[in-house]
């Protein structure tokens, strides 16, 4: 059989694909039928969380943080609760990490707060000695894409289903709306930081990236 | 032309892609040499404000190495052993050297926006495929038009059998097509702006969470199965039995080897999701059939090795021969060390940790690394028609790079069992005996150690681009070409 295939690439590439695919029919196609369903509690991310989101995955932390717990005891001592499938229902995409250079971060708004966050991402190794984090000061100066993140949550909603604007759920609107209200919540971040610069910029209705990345650090329980 | 008539193979792309993997070979790896000094002194990340830290680089080194290195080497190879083992030159027909021509010449715009793009933060977040949706798109172009060439070149074979190496670039060009379009399934956020100013560049992924996890690692993982180890299969199938002038010990063997290969890979991806929320089933599925995959990937080792029989000692008279001969031992390596790591006890401590990195650099420095040279180092006399520059360059390089290697997973097998453990440790009281910032300054002499490794591996490398283009500028000019041993002048 195998010679004959040999002699006839097109059969030889129709079995192979074959051969190649089924793992991944028998693997994904069970899975997708009974989509990960939202643990009762989880809420989609609200519009400067998901700004904040962006921040994280456009400065690649999931490079060296992972989002995901694993159920053994010295994990759960350390990080909290193990994770469940339920709580990433609306993380798209997900950010679990390979690799912890640095500490788990699925539960880091349980332990950490807006002002530890605020002077560790300007200079890590003074509020950890030893630690070989970057610094981040640019988040201080530069806006999050609030914009994107409402084209965003709102292609969640509309091509997903995401319970957006729902009973108990996240209010996304209009643009317009959406924008005031990720204002409201950056302005409630701001109110527990330092940085006059920051404050200032919030006052003048920007949100910098700062913000946004600790409402979504916050928001991560 | 009559089939026993000598062939004029046309080099034109061949030469094309072979600068290309040297100069994306230089900037990935020097980015990762970069990347392992930050992490050793990390007053480094903060050179270059927000686009020098570690966190945006490291997608440009994953990148750089995996599709500017790697891929331009399997294109170079591709389009020499594809003509020499079907018997065609792309001479003979003008549609398929415009299909190659073009195959190269959007690859080769899409690297720089790759890399301008990933340091500009612009990033879809997942692993080996992070980048967005319009440079996807215009990869799945040229990947269509590698397969166009592919098949055309096939289809006007004179050698009726195909040769092991066009089955395993055949694999490649299906398998990553497949994996390739089913991870990337993103859905650009603009269209849905609903009158905000939101970036174009934006895309979400299709699913969601713990189907987003799964999707990807069956992609990330086989990625690594059909860029890292079919072509560079393929590379040594055609190029150990060409420059030792032995027979490739079993075809059964091959045949064994490559269907077991195709069968078995793509299960193993669930072990990159072990003591995840993914289910339990595919959690051991991913374990079990790691395990299994020794056997097709061992199966081609030993058949390499095999072929050496009654020959080794051409390893001390050249080179060559000795990197394909590491390669091929370095690629059992990592083919019994992955396996180990996707146990499930051993994954406990060596998830997440530096022993990954260290598994995947010894696969990639040993086993591609070490084969695209060769592969390149074997071209080079016949497609510039001249005696490589210098044997003794050569050994040194070798030597170097071994050395670098060799310092590299050492150091990293240490760190990652280091931290997995401590991670882990409890005292008499039955609390975590370390704090996590504990076991990252205890990293501080093997990041370093492994920076130097790294160091030297790029020094080998800039030797062995020295070498190539020294060969091509200033090598003895060949009148013929020759049969199997490579020339290199001492």
């Amino acid at each position: 059989m195998f010679h004959w295939l040999e002699q006839r690439p097109f059969f030889f590439a129709v079995m192979l694909f074959l051969t190649v695919a089924f793992a991944g029919f028998i693997e994904i196609v069970p899975d997708f039928a009974k989509a990960s369903q939202p643990t009762v509690g989880t809420k989609p991310f609200t519009v400067l969380e998901l700004a904040g989101k962006q921040v994280y995955i456009k400065d690649s932390c999931n490079a060296c943080h992972s989002q995901l717990i694993r159920p053994f005891k010295s994990e759960t001592d350390r990080y909290g609760m193990y994770s469940l499938s339920g709580e990433y229902a609306y993380d798209r995409p997900f950010v679990w990490g390979s690799k912890r250079t640095g500490p788990d971060l699925h539960r880091v708004g349980n332990y950490r707060t807006t002002d530890w966050h605020e002077n560790h991402m300007m200079n890590p190794s003074a509020v950890v000695p030893g630690s070989i984090m970057p610094k981040y000061p640019h988040m201080f100066t530069n806006n999050a894409d609030v914009a994107t993140a409402y084209a965003n949550a709102n292609t969640q909603k509309s091509l997903f289903g995401v319970p957006y604007d729902k009973e108990g759920m996240p209010a996304l609107g209009s643009w317009e709306d959406a924008k005031a209200q990720a204002l409201e919540d950056a302005k409630k971040v701001a109110a527990d930081m330092k940085n006059q610069s920051v404050k200032d910029a919030v006052a003048n209705g920007q949100v910098p990236e700062i913000v946004a990345l600790i409402a979504y650090l916050n928001s991560l329980k | 032309m009559q089939s026993n008539a000598q062939l004029e193979y046309d080099y034109s792309v061949v030469k094309l892609f072979t600068f290309t993997t040297i100069l994306f070979g230089i900037i990935g790896m020097l980015v990762g040499v970069i990347l392992a000094f930050q992490l050793a002194f990390p007053e480094l990340s903060n050179l270059a404000g927000e686009y020098g830290t570690f966190s945006r680089l490291r997608p440009i080194h994953t990148n750089g190495v995996a599709f500017g290195f790697t891929l331009s080497g399997i294109f170079a190879t591709w389009y020499y052993v594809g003509q020499r083992v079907l018997k065609m030159s792309l001479k003979e027909s003008k549609f398929l050297m415009t299909v190659a021509k073009l195959h190269f010449w959007l690859y080769f715009i899409t690297i720089p926006l790759a890399v301008v793009t990933l340091i500009m933060g612009i990033t879809t977040s997942k692993e080996y495929a992070e980048l967005e949706w319009p440079l996807d798109l215009l990869i799945v172009v040229w990947w269509v038009l590698w397969g166009v060439s592919m098949f055309g070149m096939i289809g006007m074979r004179r050698e009726r059998t195909i040769y092991v190496s066009v089955w395993y670039y055949m694999s490649s060009f299906l398998a990553v097509a497949m994996l390739f379009l089913f991870n990337n399934m993103e859905v650009p956020t603009m269209f849905w702006a609903n009158g905000a100013p939101s970036s174009a560049m934006h895309s979400i992924s299709m699913y969601a969470g713990t189907n987003d996890a799964l999707v990807q690692w069956w992609y990330g993982h086989n990625a690594v199965a059909f860029v890292f180890t079919t072509p560079i299969i393929a590379m040594i199938y055609y190029f150990l039995p060409k420059e030792s002038g032995q027979n490739v010990f079993s075809y059964k063997l091959s045949v064994l080897a490559f269907w077991g290969l195709m069968f078995v890979y793509l299960w193993a991806g669930g072990h990159h999701l072990i003591y995840s929320t993914v289910p339990d089933w595919m959690q051991t599925m991913g374990s079990a059939m790691s395990v299994v995959l020794i056997l097709p990937s061992w199966g081609s080792a030993i058949n390499m090795l095999l072929t050496m029989k009654g020959e080794w000692g051409q390893l001390q008279t050249s080179p060559l021969i000795k990197f394909m001969i590491m390669a091929s031992t370095f690629y059992m390596l990592s083919t019994i060390e992955g396996p180990i790591q996707a146990i499930k006890s051993v994954n406990a401590i060596a998830h997440f940790t530096d022993w990954i990195p260290g598994h995947v650099h010894d696969g990639t420095l040993g086993w591609v690394g070490f084969m695209v040279m060769a592969a390149l180092f074997h071209m080079a006399p016949r497609i510039f028609k001249r005696e490589l520059y210098s044997k003794s360059l050569m050994e040194t390089q070798f030597w170097l790079q071994t050395v670098g290697i060799v310092l590299y997973f050492t150091s990293m097998w240490i760190a990652g069992i280091t931290q997995g453990m401590m991670w882990r440790a409890y005292d008499e009281y039955g609390s975590l005996l370390y704090s996590f910032i504990d076991t990252v300054t205890v990293l501080h002499p093997y990041y370093t150690l492994r920076a130097v490794g790294g160091l030297f591996y790029l020094i080998g490398f800039l030797l062995f681009a020295y070498n190539i283009f020294k060969t091509m500028t200033s090598g003895r000019v060949l009148d013929k070409e020759p049969a199997n041993a490579s020339p290199m002048a001492s």
